[in-house]
C-alpha cells in the first residue's frame, strides 16, 4: 500500500468539490437559481467554456490525490519505507512522461536533440545532433520512417478520438431521451436541430474539437515529446498539464478566501450602518490603498520567512511548495477582499431600506438573522459573479507573481513559471520556441474559458448590469460562426 | 470645497497612518528584526554576533515602539518605530538593507524621472486609444465591426501582459530590429527605449479598458437626451463626440483615475523586462534580494500616490461635470 499524503491544497479543493456539490443540490431545489443557470447554459460560449474547464477540474481533481509509493524492500522484514518524493494520481497516470526524460531541449515529436554533440561517427568525431533517448527511440530508421510513424499515429488517435466522442455524444443523448422521456431518435433530433432548453450541439462540437486534439496527443505521448522537452530535459507536456492545477487551485481557493471577510464585513457595514460602517470603510481604504502586488509582495516574504524558520512542518519539498501554494492563496484572500466589500456594502445600504426588510423589523426578527436570512440571499448573486470573474484574473496574476518572484514556488510547475524560462529560451539562438508556445496556447485557451464562462454568469445573474457583449440579433453571420 | 479638499486630505493622512503601521507590524513585531538579519546574511555563517552587528549597522538594534534607557521625548524618538516608520511622513527614508544598496531616497529620487517619462506617456495614450477604440464600436454598434472587435477585446484581455512583453520583444527587437532589446539612456535617447514598452503596455490593457469603455458609452447612448439629439437630426457623429463623450467623462475619470497609481508602480514588470531603472525595476530587484527597507518604502509611496490620486480624481468630477459639487 502507498502512503496517502494529504497536501493543503488537495484538502482545499475536495472541501470546495463538496461545497460546489451541495451548491448544485441547491440549485436543483431551488427554481429562481434553476432557471439562471440554465440561462447561462444556453449562452452558446459560455456552454462550450463550460465543458472545457469541466475537463480541466477533472484534471486538476487526478492531480489533486497525493501519495508516496513504498520502496521495494532490500531485505525480508525490514522497516516500511517510502519513496521521498510524494506523487499524484495524474503524474502516476501519466509516469511515461515523467520518467522519458532528455538530457536538454528537443523540439517538438523529434528523434533528435536540438544542441549538437560531438560523437565518433565511423571512427571520426563530429559534430551532430545525438539521437534522443526516449523520443522516436522506437524507429529504427528514423530520417526514412518518422513522417510515416507520425502520420499513422496520428490518424488512429483520431480514429480513436471519433470513436470515444460518439460514445460520449450517444451517453449524452441517451441520457436526454431518459429524463425527457423522449425516444433515441427525438432524443437525437432534438440535439442536432439545437432546440430545447439548452443548446447540446454546442457541446456536441466542443467534445468533438477536444478529442481530435486529445486523441492523436495520447497517441503520440508514450513515444515522442508532442510539445518538445525543455532545459532539463523534462517533457513540456507534462509541466504544461501540471500548471493546469497550480492555476486552478490560485484561482479558485484565492477568491474563495476572500469571500468571509468581503460578505461578513460587506454586509455588517452596510446593515449596521454608524461607526460599524466607518471602521470598515477605514479598514477597507487603508487595504486598497496599496497597490496590490507590494502588498503581496510583502505579506509574501514574510511567508518565506515563516517558512525558512520552521523546517520541521514538512517532511518532503513537495510539501513545502504546497504550504507556500495555500499560504500564497491565503494572502491573495487577505489582500483581495476590499473590492467586493465595497460593492457588498452598497448593496446592502439600499436593501435594508426596502419593505420586507422593514417588515422582518418590525415583526422582531434578530439583526443577525435578517442579515443572514433576508440580506444574504440578495446579495448572492453578486458574490456570484465576482467570484466567477476573479477567477480569471488569478490566473493572469500568478504569473505575473511569478515572475515577480513571490509567486509559487520554483520547483512547482506553473504557468508562470514556464514563462520566465520562456523568456530567456526566446532570446537564444536558435530560438527555443516551444515551451513558450505551449504555455500560451494552454493558458490563453484556460482565461479565454474562464472569460466567456464569467461573462455568461454575469449576463444570466445581473440584467441590469452593462452588457460587454455585441447584440446578437442583428447578426445572423456571428450566429453560425458561435455555434 | 476647500473644506471637503481639506477633510479629504486630512483622511487621507489618517489612511496613510494605518498603511503605516499595519506595514510596520507585519515588517517588525510579527518577523522580528532576527529573523530579517537572518534570512538577510544567508544560511551559512548565522550567528548571534553577525546578527547583531547586522541589527547594528541598520539602527535594528533599537527597542520597537519605547525605549526605556532615554528620558524625555527620546523615549520615543529613539526607537524603531520612530526611525523607520514615523520618519517615512518627513520622506526619509533611511538605508536600504542590503549590502550595496545605499539611500533609498536619493535612488528614489533619481529613478522616479524615469518611471514618470514611462508612465506619463503611457497614461494619456491609454485612454486616448482606449476610448477611441470603444468610441468606433459603438459608432458600429451591431454590425460586424462591433461583434468582432469586442471578440478581439476578450481575447486581448485572455493574454497576459508578460506573452506581449515576450513576444513584442521578440518580434520588433529581435527580428525587425527597430527598437533595442533592453536598456536606457538619459535624455532625448530615452525615447527610443521608451517606445516599446510603452507600446506593449498600451495593447495589453486596450482589451480591458475598451470593452469596459464600450459598455459606459453604450448605457450612455440608451438615454433620453441622446434619442433628443439624434432627433434633432444631429449627424452620429456629433451626438457622440459632443453628448455621449461629455457625459461618459465620469466614469471614464474613475476608471482610467483608478489606475494611475498602478501606471507608475504597476509598469513594474514592463520597467524589469526591458531593464528600465525606474521605480517598478526597483521593487523587483529589492524583492529578489529580499531587502525589506524598500519595500516597506514602496508601500508607503505606492499608497502615497493612490491617495493622491483619489484627491484628484474628486477635483476631475468637477471639472468634466459642472454639477458635480464636492461637499
Amino acid at each position: 500500500m502507498p502512503k496517502l499524503v494529504l497536501l493543503w491544497t488537495d484538502a482545499a479543493m475536495w472541501l470546495l468539490l463538496i461545497g460546489l456539490v451541495a451548491y448544485g443540490a441547491t440549485v436543483v431545489r431551488s427554481p429562481g437559481l434553476a432557471a439562471n443557470w440554465r440561462k447561462v447554459f444556453r449562452d452558446a460560449p459560455a456552454l462550450a467554456s463550460s465543458v472545457l474547464l469541466f475537463l480541466c477540474l477533472g484534471l486538476t481533481l487526478l492531480d489533486s490525490v497525493h501519495f508516496r509509493p513504498r520502496l521495494p524492500q532490500a531485505v525480508a522484514g525490514q522497516s516500511v519505507a517510502y519513496d521521498s518524493r510524494t506523487q499524484s494520481v495524474l503524474d502516476w497516470t501519466l509516469s511515461s512522461l515523467v520518467e522519458s526524460r532528455e538530457a536538454t531541449y528537443s523540439k517538438p515529436l523529434d528523434y533528435l536533440g536540438f544542441t549538437k554533440e560531438t560523437l565518433v561517427v565511423d571512427g571520426e568525431p563530429k559534430r551532430v545532433a545525438p539521437r534522443l533517448v526516449h523520443g522516436g527511440s522506437h524507429l529504427k530508421d528514423p530520417a526514412r520512417t518518422w513522417a510515416a510513424d507520425i502520420g499513422w499515429r496520428v490518424t488512429v488517435g483520431m480514429v480513436a478520438g471519433i470513436g470515444v466522442w460518439a460514445l460520449l455524444v450517444a451517453l449524452l443523448i441517451a441520457l436526454i431521451a431518459k429524463t425527457q422521456t423522449l425516444r433515441f431518435g427525438a432524443a437525437a433530433e432534438l440535439v442536432w436541430r439545437g432546440h430545447g432548453q439548452i443548446p447540446w450541439r454546442v457541446v456536441v462540437w466542443t467534445v468533438l474539437v477536444l478529442s481530435l486534439l486529445l486523441g492523436p496527443t495520447v497517441a503520440l505521448m508514450g513515444h515522442y515529446h508532442v510539445l518538445g522537452t525543455d532545459l532539463t530535459g523534462n517533457d513540456v507536456l507534462y509541466q504544461a498539464l501540471k500548471s493546469i492545477r497550480t492555476a486552478f487551485v490560485i484561482g479558485t481557493l484565492a477568491t474563495v478566501a476572500t469571500l468571509p471577510l468581503a460578505v461578513g464585513l460587506g454586509i455588517v457595514a452596510g446593515y449596521f450602518r454608524g461607526w460599524v460602517d466607518e471602521a470598515v470603510q477605514y479598514l477597507y481604504t487603508v487595504l486598497s490603498s496599496v497597490p496590490n502586488v507590494l502588498l503581496i509582495a510583502a505579506c509574501v516574504l514574510m511567508v518565506q520567512v515563516f517558512l525558512d524558520k520552521n523546517p520541521n512542518l514538512f517532511e518532503t519539498g513537495a510539501e513545502r511548495a504546497d504550504l507556500k501554494l495555500f499560504l500564497l492563496c491565503a494572502v491573495l484572500g487577505l489582500t483581495g477582499w476590499a473590492g467586493l466589500c465595497r460593492l457588498l456594502r452598497g448593496e446592502t445600504l439600499k436593501l435594508r431600506e426596502l419593505e420586507f426588510i422593514q417588515a422582518a423589523n418590525a415583526f422582531g426578527v434578530g439583526d443577525g438573522r435578517i442579515m443572514v436570512r433576508h440580506i444574504f440571499p440578495n446579495v448572492a448573486h453578486l458574490m456570484l459573479i465576482v467570484t466567477v470573474l476573479e477567477f480569471s484574473s488569478l490566473i493572469l496574476y500568478e504569473a505575473v507573481l511569478s515572475y515577480v518572484g513571490v509567486g509559487v514556488d520554483p520547483s512547482m510547475n506553473s504557468f508562470g513559471g514556464m514563462i520566465n524560462l520562456a523568456r530567456i529560451e526566446m532570446s537564444r539562438d536558435p530560438v527555443v520556441w516551444w515551451s513558450f508556445a505551449a504555455a500560451f496556447g494552454f493558458m490563453v485557451t484556460l482565461v479565454l474559458a474562464a472569460n466567456l464562462f464569467a461573462d455568461g454568469v454575469r449576463d444570466a445573474f445581473d440584467p441590469r448590469a452593462q452588457s460587454f457583449r455585441p447584440k446578437r440579433i442583428a447578426l445572423p453571420s456571428a450566429r453560425r460562426t458561435t455555434v | 470645497m476647500m473644506s471637503y479638499l481639506i477633510r479629504r486630505i486630512a483622511y487621507g493622512a489618517l489612511v496613510l497612518l494605518g498603511v503605516n503601521l499595519a506595514t510596520f507590524i507585519l515588517f517588525f513585531t510579527i518577523n522580528t528584526p532576527d529573523d530579517m538579519a537572518r534570512l538577510n546574511i544567508g544560511t551559512k555563517r548565522v550567528n548571534q554576533e553577525v546578527i547583531n552587528k547586522w541589527k547594528a549597522e541598520r539602527g535594528y538594534d533599537k527597542p520597537l515602539y519605547l525605549n526605556p534607557k532615554r528620558d524625555g521625548s527620546e523615549r520615543y524618538t529613539d526607537t524603531i518605530f520612530w526611525e523607520r516608520s514615523v520618519s517615512l511622513f518627513t520622506l526619509n527614508f533611511g538605508r536600504a538593507d542590503s549590502e550595496s544598496a545605499g539611500n533609498i531616497g536619493a535612488e528614489v529620487a533619481t529613478r522616479m524621472w524615469v518611471s514618470i517619462q514611462m508612465a506619463l506617456p503611457l497614461f494619456i495614450l491609454q485612454v486616448i486609444a482606449s476610448t477611441a477604440f470603444a468610441l468606433l464600436l459603438v459608432m458600429f454598434r451591431n454590425t460586424r465591426l462591433d461583434f468582432w472587435g469586442v471578440v478581439a477585446c476578450v481575447l486581448m484581455l485572455s493574454i497576459s501582459s508578460l506573452f506581449y512583453i515576450i513576444v513584442g520583444q521578440f518580434l520588433f527587437s529581435r527580428v525587425l530590429k527597430l527598437a533595442p532589446i533592453s536598456g536606457y539612456a538619459p535624455g532625448l535617447d530615452a525615447v527610443k527605449f521608451l517606445v516599446l514598452p510603452i507600446l506593449l503596455s498600451l495593447v495589453a490593457r486596450l482589451g480591458t479598458e475598451a470593452r469596459l469603455y464600450r459598455a459606459m458609452f453604450l448605457e450612455e447612448s440608451g438615454k433620453d437626451y441622446v434619442r433628443t439629439a439624434r432627433a434633432k437630426g444631429l449627424a452620429e457623429m456629433v451626438v457622440l463626440y459632443r453628448h455621449v463623450l461629455r457625459n461618459a467623462l465620469i466614469p471614464i475619470i474613475t476608471s482610467a483615475g483608478s489606475y494611475l497609481p498602478y501606471v507608475f508602480l504597476g509598469s513594474l514588470v514592463f520597467e524589469s523586462f526591458f531593464g528600465l531603472p525606474g521605480l517598478g525595476a526597483y521593487v523587483i530587484e529589492a524583492i529578489g534580494k529580499q531587502d525589506f527597507a524598500i519595500v516597506r518604502t514602496m508601500v508607503f509611496l505606492g499608497s502615497l500616490l493612490y491617495i493622491t490620486t483619489y484627491v484628484f480624481i474628486d477635483i476631475a468630477y468637477t471639472w468634466a461635470d459642472p454639477r458635480v459639487r464636492l461637499s
